[in-house]
């Protein structure tokens, strides 16, 4: 009863350690909501995105895995594409996640639970992805990008006029590989006559 | 800190990086099918974060339309990739990838 409790508990933590560090710095520093926004979903996705790579039960890196997705669509909203997070919240959360998880139901065995989540390469994995986002990071930070200092909000109708005006081409283009990817799809997940099982 | 592209930059670069981390080290198929998902969901921060500091709304529209693209593109990858696992593992019955050795032998 009581280990049950243990991850709502510190689930609940988190979100109060991450409300709560927002809150004093809207508050006390004197920031925005946009920051105080912006430094809670970017903390949230982060974490999540951790726990996502790290845990050890499945289903349960899919459920963070949704909700990394949805505070990037967070993230997006902030940046000013709203059009941009309702779509990351119908793809990613109500379609791909869904997917995920259908597909970890239908292969997880219980009688061959994987003991070890790793590879035995995790640790030279580890020392390349820090390498990577290090490196990145300081190509980032000594890049005079030349852009303008604030963002553009993007109208809906701004962004629908240049799609289906300018790209309408490669928006039917991806109309018909969405088509060619649910048959295929369907072809190789589907049962073969005769075959086994 | 919201209002500068390097934030939004070094996130993407984050998320880049943990999905890579997965992809490499996780021995389920599906774990690093979700890191693929997550290195994906990067590299679209920076696109639109690319966008959205283009300094004219034409070329905000285009960094969202190739988020936009980006995200189909993904969602197919993820039908045909999931739908490969699960054949395989009609076949060998362990979705874990370092038993996938019939190539190697």
């Amino acid at each position: 009863m009581v280990r049950h409790l243990i991850p709502i508990v510190l689930g609940l933590a988190v979100l109060g350690i991450v409300t709560g560090v927002a809150a004093i710095m809207l508050i006390f520093l004197g920031q925005d909501w946009a920051d105080a926004l912006f430094w809670m979903f970017a903390a949230v996705m982060i974490g999540s995105a951790l726990l996502v790579v790290t845990m050890r039960d499945i289903i349960r890196c899919g459920l963070a895995m949704i909700v990394c997705f949805g505070s990037l669509a967070g993230i997006y909203l902030i940046l000013g594409a709203p059009l941009l997070a309702a779509t990351q919240v119908i793809v990613y959360i109500g379609g791909i996640s869904v997917l995920i998880l259908f597909a970890i139901m239908l292969t997880q065995t219980k009688d061959a639970p994987s003991r070890l989540v790793f590879q035995t390469q995790a640790v030279p994995a580890a020392i390349a992805s820090i390498v990577i986002a290090v490196v990145v990071a300081l190509a980032i930070g000594a890049t005079d990008w030349g852009g303008a200092a604030n963002r553009i909000r993007l109208a809906t109708a701004d962004m629908a006029s240049a799609l289906f005006k300018d790209y309408v081409l490669p928006f039917e283009i991806v109309s018909v590989l969405l088509l060619a990817a649910v048959i295929g799809g369907v072809y190789l997940a589907k049962r073969e006559k005769g075959g086994p099982s | 800190m919201s209002d500068s592209l390097d934030a939004y930059l070094v996130l993407a670069t984050l998320l880049f990086a943990i999905g890579s981390f997965g992809f490499l080290a996780r021995r389920n198929a599906i774990s690093m099918l979700m890191s693929i998902e997550l290195m994906l969901n990067g590299v679209n921060l920076a696109i639109v974060a690319f966008g959205a500091f283009g300094a004219t709304k034409e070329i905000a529209a285009q960094g969202s339309i190739v988020a936009l693209m980006v995200i189909a593109v993904a969602a197919a990858e993820a039908t045909v990739g999931l739908a490969i696992v699960i054949a395989i593992y009609r076949n060998k019955k362990t979705p874990l990838v370092d038993e996938y050795d019939a190539m190697r032998q």
